[in-house]
């Protein structure tokens, strides 16, 4: 299950539409360990093609430093796919690096209304996932007990 | 050359969990040589056919080793060597 604010949500979607027909793709980082994601961070997509995504290595190491300096991780990382639904194709499974994230996707080929999944990838294993968008962490229980709800 | 060297989750299990562990080596082609040593089984996760795998980042005090020679890229005592996965997908076939 991903619990998530509606306000990521809107990030994540807009970022997509505005990048469309190239696909888009961010992280959202929140504190390590508690399965919250926080804040949006848009990542550029090194390969600007509506069919494949890279993030920058460069921007990526330095989001790695920053993440680390902030006690953060990558809760979510999402992507965008503009023709086709929003289910990991065989390369976003193949490649997928970090069991511990949510891999979001959202599809952007209607016009008018987005569609937005959320998956677990393990040993190249597909398990989707329910999302459940909120206004608000506060009175929802997100993550482990051991690690203190956003203020 | 003593260097520490960062490893990602999804290589944790060649180190028995461990997130920073030693090696040493002057070129990075070294350090994973003596890492493999240490923690069997991780070199074929980081190169293929004689060099660093397509969607493994390896950096060198944060600077990309593909842009500094690759595995023949200079470490020097006391460096930080990191490896990210690298976070790609798309729709097109590719060769891993």
């Amino acid at each position: 299950m991903l619990t998530i604010r509606r306000d990521l949500v809107d990030a994540m979607v807009a970022h997509a539409r505005r990048d469309h027909p190239d696909e888009a793709c961010g992280v959202l980082a929140g504190p390590a360990g508690s399965g919250r994601p926080e804040r949006c961070i848009e990542m550029t997509n090194a390969e600007r093609s509506p069919n494949f995504y890279r993030f920058d290595s460069m921007e990526d190491i330095r989001l790695e430093r920053e993440l680390d300096s902030r006690g953060e991780e990558r809760v979510v990382i999402y992507h965008s796919h503009t023709a086709t639904e929003a289910y990991p194709s065989r390369t976003d499974v193949n490649i997928a690096g970090y069991p511990e994230a949510h891999y979001v996707l959202i599809s952007t080929r209607d016009p008018d209304a987005h569609e937005l999944r959320s998956y677990r990838i393990i040993d190249g294993e597909v398990t989707e996932e329910p999302v459940e968008v909120v206004e608000s962490y506060m009175f929802s229980h997100t993550g482990a007990d051991d690690v203190p709800d956003a203020p | 050359m003593a260097v520490t060297v960062s490893v990602p989750t999804i290589l944790r299990t060649h180190t028995g969990g461990e997130k920073s562990v030693e090696a040493s080596g002057s070129t990075v082609a070294e350090v994973i040589e003596d890492l493999e040593r240490r923690h069997s089984g991780i070199k074929n996760r980081l190169v293929k056919d004689g060099s660093l795998h397509r969607f493994i980042n390896v950096y060198v005090n944060d600077e990309d080793v593909r842009f500094a020679g690759g595995l023949a890229a200079a470490v020097h005592d006391g460096d930080n060597v990191t490896i990210l996965p690298a976070v790609a997908g798309g729709d097109r076939r590719v060769r891993l």
